[in-house]
């Protein structure tokens, strides 16, 4: 799995992303600047685009980065409870904030993000019986508690629907003015492939990270932060996407192993790739309508998942 | 040099280790031997600063390690705990890559990977430098961590029961290899036992701990004796000469 072909990939699936749709626009119709077409184009398309790209690289370096830290495969956003806290913060601020801004409700997203993920690797510190299949359960469990009680609150003060918003993860919403949050992740990546060699020592464990010098606490910290970081503005802007940060960096880490400065690249490359199929299937399958991402992923995702358990090789 | 000066530790009211004082010297295989829960391990732990001690001191060189900054002390003690569980796949040459960590946070200079070279060939493990570590034998495996702990460069290296799941040909390969890094290249090599024939053979001074305390403290024949050892270990242990080595035989004592 070469870097430069997961990279050609991306450049086609874009070229096909960016003309699917419900009304045709072909290249020539971008000439004309001032055409309907053109504007479709840049308020739809390329948002969309630009949101699946960040999105699928967002989530995938997440799940990475947990399951490197938790060191357990089978953890990420998903199955760690970090979705569902970021939920959980929404709502909050929804009800707190009445008119909240964008930037406010990120803010209160990100605390119980980071909040939540954090109390999930407490929770794992203490667990004696570090089996690779209990703690994720573990996880959900936790996560479970969390969506029960974002229900519970969401019932009372009559938002059950809003929620629902951000509990499907879907594409076709997104256009230009409500996607921008996405941004934040950039700078985010980056500074997740600085720290991708600390990361890598951190998932060793406490004493050898110590052993090398490094402040184990602190990486751990970072990590989490980053984390959190990118699920909300994730969750905020597309809505929760499942699976996701689960299966990508389980597949590179077949291929590639562990080394973080080395699999960050195609971790992220192949989380865009995978998002774009998805995204694309999902606009043809019952074209002219749509199928959301969440459920596309989810059906895809799963079928993976499953296929990574039964590979036999206990590996995780 | 290292000195341990009068160290303590509590898990709640319970000592773990308490008062030792001892003092570990420099170019030789110190083993510390003792029965389960006599407080080895966390002792070792203590002087590499991975737990911190409740009271006393320990000195590297007349520093005191709580002063070090994390950093300069992986310059100059290493240690490596039972680590056969590790799942993260890394191939033995990015493993003991990361023993150069301490010098260059991973970016590895010309002169870092030189010493990366050397220390794989010094574990004959160039040819298999690109192999997963989840895709070895135990023996292999804890080959692989001794050369990056040999990356790392240390004055003194600890190990906390490196032979632990190791069969008999494995044992006797890690053995020798300590043996050369103390002989070779002048290195302090601390290392739990838990087999005392093992430490008879191969270490040049050991330190006996029972119930938290230093029992025993000094030259190998001193401490491989009946009455010495049936101090440690409550049991009448003989001793045969053969080859030049002094074997315990306590199977059916």
């Amino acid at each position: 799995m070469k870097k430069r072909y997961l990279f050609l990939a991306l450049l086609a699936l874009s070229g096909v992303s960016l003309f699917v749709g419900v009304s045709s626009i072909s290249p020539m119709d971008l000439l004309d600047v001032q055409s309907e077409e053109t504007q479709i184009f840049l308020i739809s398309r390329v948002p969309r685009l630009v949101a699946i790209l960040l999105a699928g690289a967002g989530m995938s370096i997440a799940g990475l980065i947990m399951q490197q830290l938790s060191r357990n495969k089978f953890v990420s956003p998903t199955t760690a409870g970090t979705l569902d806290a970021t939920r959980l913060g929404i709502l909050v601020s929804m009800l707190l904030f009445a008119n909240a801004s964008m930037l406010e409700k990120m803010a209160v997203a990100f605390a119980f993000a980071l909040a939540g993920t954090f109390l999930f690797m407490q929770i794992l510190d203490r667990i004696k019986f570090k089996d690779a299949i209990f703690i994720p359960l573990v996880g959900l469990m936790f996560g479970n508690i969390l969506s029960s009680v974002t229900t519970f609150f969401a019932y009372r003060a009559d938002v059950i629907q809003n929620m629902s918003a951000w509990l499907q993860g879907d594409f076709s919403m997104i256009m230009k003015g409500r996607y921008e949050l996405l941004y934040i992740s950039i700078p985010i990546l980056v500074i997740a492939y600085f720290y991708a060699n600390r990361f890598t020592v951190a998932g060793m464990g406490e004493d050898f990270s110590k052993n090398l010098g490094l402040s184990y606490r602190r990486v751990v910290n970072v990590g989490l932060a980053i984390v959190a970081l990118i699920t909300a503005t994730v969750v905020l802007t597309v809505g929760v996407i499942p699976f996701l940060g689960l299966i990508i960096p389980n597949i590179i880490s077949i291929f590639k192993g562990d080394h973080l400065q080395k699999t960050l690249p195609h971790t992220a490359l192949l989380g865009a790739n995978f998002l774009l199929v998805c995204d694309i299937l999902g606009r043809v399958i019952i074209y002219p309508y749509e199928i959301s991402i969440s459920l596309m992923v989810g059906v895809i995702g799963s079928g993976i998942f499953l296929f990574l358990l039964f590979r036999g090789k206990a590996y995780a | 040099m290292i000195e341990v000066r009068t160290l303590s530790k509590f898990y709640g009211k319970k000592s773990v280790v308490e008062d030792v004082t001892v003092t570990i010297q420099p170019g030789k295989i110190t083993s510390f031997i003792g029965p389960n829960g006599a407080g080895k391990s966390t002792l070792l732990s203590m002087v590499s600063r991975l737990l911190d001690a409740d009271s006393g001191e320990v000195l590297i060189d007349k520093s005191d390690v709580r002063k070090l900054k994390s950093q300069d002390f992986a310059k100059r003690v290493s240690i490596l705990k039972q680590s056969n569980y590790m799942n993260v796949r890394l191939t033995i040459r990015e493993l003991v890559s990361f023993g150069r960590f301490p010098y260059s946070k991973g970016h590895l200079t010309e002169e870092d990977e030189r010493i990366v070279e050397q220390s794989l060939e010094y574990m004959h493990l160039t040819e298999m430098q690109d192999s997963f570590l989840d895709e070895l034998s135990g023996g292999q495996r804890q080959r692989a961590f001794i050369a990056m702990v040999i990356a790392q460069d240390t004055d003194y290296i600890l190990l906390d029961e490196p032979l632990n799941n190791l069969d008999m040909k494995h044992s006797v390969q890690i053995m020798k290899i300590l043996r050369r890094l103390v002989d070779e290249l002048g290195k302090t090599v601390v290392i739990v036992l838990h087999d005392i024939n093992f430490a008879s053979v191969y270490s040049d001074r050991i330190v006996a701990m029972k119930d938290g305390r230093v029992v025993r403290d000094g030259p190998t024949e001193e401490i491989i004796q009946s009455e010495a050892l049936s101090e440690i270990y409550d049991m009448d242990i003989p001793i045969r000469e053969m080859d030049n080595c002094r074997i315990c035989v306590y199977f059916n004592s």
